[in-house]
């Protein structure tokens, strides 16, 4: 437990130290927002919701795969490799797993923030929506964990890592959609346990996944 | 003699059901009329790749534990002759649903299960040309296989069950099992999914032999 900790402080320390890296990510969410809402808002001025959401979704997948890619390749090989004399395979994971999640939090929420002031807000059970975001940012940074492990020790990092995320965060986005769709048609809670459970598995799979294929990964 | 008797099976049985699957008898339904007897074809390719892939992931597993080269030879060209029934299956719906829906690609949550699935496995392709040193390809592609297989399995079994499928047996639509098929066409179904299944398993085979000779010889040069 200890050991998760250390790693997670480490991680957000490292993060404060060079703090481009992640005024870029904010940068390129609020960027990203602008431009959708310079390319539906001000031309048209009329947004489906459906057209809304999805975009929504869109947005935090590309931002999550953009900033989760990074988990591996910012520190270099022979610091790797002091971690891995000083640390289990396992907390390492965990360790980032729940950094990413907590980042993923961070950004997810400041997008929906920007999203709503620029496209005006079409939400009208926001607690659910929130509950899908924090469902899927689990999601994603258990999933792009793994993946940014195994795309790392490629030379084509960014090219490898979206060929090999989409399609396995495919299901999920789907059910987010959905879930979040219900949020946004205002149903109540009881409505969407299904989808919230059927998330959750997902999720669950997922993390136990990558927490038992991890130690494969850092031995090479 | 006693290894290929399961080939003369698949092929007795691969006649047979070429023979009575276009003479048979067939129960008469509307909409779907003769072209029910696809269902010897179509519904096998999907039961044959399940079992390759599966049979894939547990030499991934399996390569995994030992790290023999060998295990990753035989999850590779399961995952490849996968793809190759997936694409099959693929083919044989869309000319089904051609003249049963009127459309060959009709908004499916199967058909889209399908695809997003070929595209899982292309993406093992790539991520495994990606790499030169052997012991290392085999190692990620394996961690990849697992996790992708992981993924992929909720997409075909759970999702089209929550939303409504055209496809029988999801979303209230009935099984084939319980009305449209009657004796006789289970005679030739069950013999179907096993042949192809062997077939599969056949194809794989040849090819994982081919490729052990292959590195055999390279290792020799």
């Amino acid at each position: 437990m200890q050991e998760i900790k250390n790693l997670i402080l480490k991680d957000i320390i490292l993060e404060w130290r060079q703090k481009y890296a992640f005024n870029g990510m904010v940068l390129y969410v609020v960027s990203t927002v602008f431009m959708c809402y310079i390319s539906f808002k001000l031309k048209t001025n009329t947004i489906e919701p459906i057209t809304w959401n999805t975009l929504f979704w869109i947005i935090i997948l590309f931002s999550a795969v953009n900033s989760i890619t990074k988990s591996f390749i910012q520190e270099k090989a022979g610091r790797q490799l002091y971690y891995y004399q000083i640390a289990k395979p396992s907390s390492i994971i965990l360790a980032k797993i729940i950094y990413n999640f907590l980042l993923m939090i961070f950004l997810g929420f400041l997008g929906f923030l920007i999203y709503s002031i620029f496209m005006g807000n079409m939400v009208e059970n926001i607690p659910l929506y929130l509950i899908a975001l924090t469902l899927g940012a689990l999601g994603f940074s258990a999933s792009l964990t793994l993946i940014a492990g195994i795309a790392s020790k490629s030379d084509n990092t960014s090219g490898l890592m979206a060929v090999l995320s989409f399609p396995i965060l495919l299901p999920m986005l789907t059910m987010l959609i959905k879930l979040s769709k219900n949020a946004m048609d205002g149903l109540d809670m009881s409505v969407s346990y299904d989808e919230i459970m059927v998330i959750s598995g997902i999720d669950l799979i997922v993390i136990a996944l990558s927490y038992m294929l991890f130690p494969y990964l850092w031995k090479s | 003699m006693r290894k290929i008797w399961w080939k003369f099976l698949a092929s007795g049985l691969l006649i047979y059901i070429v023979v009575f699957g276009f003479i048979g008898d067939v129960p008469r339904q509307p909409i779907l009329n003769e072209t029910i007897r696809n269902v010897y074809f179509h519904v096998p390719m999907w039961f044959s790749m399940m079992s390759l892939m599966i049979s894939s992931l547990i030499y991934s597993i399996k390569y995994l534990n030992g790290g023999k080269i060998q295990d990753d030879v035989y999850a590779v060209e399961f995952a490849n002759v996968a793809i190759v029934f997936g694409i099959l299956g693929f083919l044989t719906g869309c000319i089904w649903g051609n003249y049963t829906w009127g459309d060959p690609l009709p908004k499916d949550p199967k058909i889209i299960a399908v695809e997003v699935g070929l595209l899982i496995y292309s993406a093992y392709f790539v991520l495994r040309g990606s790499f030169e040193d052997e012991q290392k390809k085999a190692r990620l592609s394996a961690v990849y296989n697992i996790f992708a297989f992981a993924s992929f399995m909720p997409l075909v079994w759970i999702l089209p069950r929550l939303t409504d499928s055209l496809h029988p047996g999801n979303g209230g639509n009935p099984a084939f099992g319980k009305y449209d098929m009657d004796s006789s066409m289970r005679m030739v179904f069950y013999p179907a999914v096993i042949a192809w299944i062997l077939i599969g398993v056949w194809i794989t085979s040849l090819r994982i032999r081919l490729k052990l000779l292959n590195n055999h010889l390279q290792e020799n040069i």
